[in-house]
């Protein structure tokens, strides 16, 4: 197995990683519904994480892989506060779509 | 080295179903798949202990409180309002500037050296064990506390409050 990872090269790994975390900035941007967009934003936390993971490995320090545990132990408590904030909104305005928070605005 | 790019394409592609899908339902399913194959590069990586908390984690306890979420608040259907075509025109030509960004600092940087796994062990438990109890000692114990204001937060926020009126 390792040999066949091996013959990766790094910069795969880093398009690769560009892609997915450009996918999650479309997802934030283009759609109206939370929930959706609070997956997008996960589907960036976790292109970071591969990213850091691959680094860790490249330069064989184990540093980076602590780095991607507590940026999970992160991610855990946003979304729990996350959906929470969501129900709170959903209880109050009967709809999860964002346009209709703009009472923020001015 | 073709299990990568095969992998990867799956990524990108379940990704992109995703952010694209109308259900909600249908795009938490295709995010769970999303991190299986994340879960598969792990592996691949010889990150163990980290495939297998990204398996737990995401997989099992995030995707569970979507899922509830969207169950409890009944959205399983198609009814989200769609931005304006120019809106989403105008996301799509954003993101799609990031990434050529990315990948054109990537091309001046010239980093083009293959991935070498030199040591095969650092992903294993007990090594991501030493480090974690010995030089990450004090985030350990930040984040646990994190995790349990979070915790307080969500119950709070998530309480039926009868007494204070939101005026809507």
């Amino acid at each position: 197995m390792f040999e066949t990872i091996q013959s990766v090269p790094l910069n795969h790994y880093i398009l690769f990683c560009a892609i997915i975390f450009s996918i999650g900035i479309i997802g934030v941007l283009t759609r109206r519904n939370i929930i959706v967009i609070i997956m997008s934003i996960e589907l960036m936390l976790n292109a970071v994480n591969l990213l850091l993971v691959v680094f860790s490995v490249a330069h064989g320090d184990a540093s980076g892989q602590v780095f991607v545990f507590f940026i999970m132990a992160l991610a855990a408590a946003e979304v729990a506060v996350g959906l929470a904030i969501i129900m709170m909104v959903y209880r109050n305005t009967r709809s999860i779509d964002i346009d209709v928070l703009n009472r923020l605005k001015w | 080295m073709t299990i990568f790019y095969f992998v990867a394409f799956l990524s990108i592609f379940f990704a992109l179903m995703t952010v694209v899908t109308k259900n909600p339902v249908h795009s938490v399913l295709y995010l769970v798949v999303t991190f299986f194959t994340f879960t598969i590069h792990y592996i691949l990586l010889n990150a163990q202990f980290i495939a297998v908390v990204n398996f737990i984690v995401y997989m099992g306890a995030i995707m569970v409180l979507f899922l509830f979420v969207l169950m409890l608040l009944n959205l399983n259907k198609d009814s989200e309002p769609l931005k304006s075509g120019l809106a989403k025109a105008i996301g799509v030509i954003a993101g799609m500037c990031l990434m050529v960004t990315i990948m054109a600092s990537l091309r001046v940087l010239d980093v083009s050296a293959a991935l070498e796994i030199t040591n095969p062990d650092i992903g294993l438990v007990r090594n991501l064990g030493k480090v974690l109890f010995s030089e990450f000692l004090l985030p350990f114990e930040l984040s646990s506390i994190l995790l349990l204001i979070a915790m307080i937060g969500a119950v709070l926020l998530g309480k039926k409050d009868k007494k204070v009126d939101y005026h809507v």
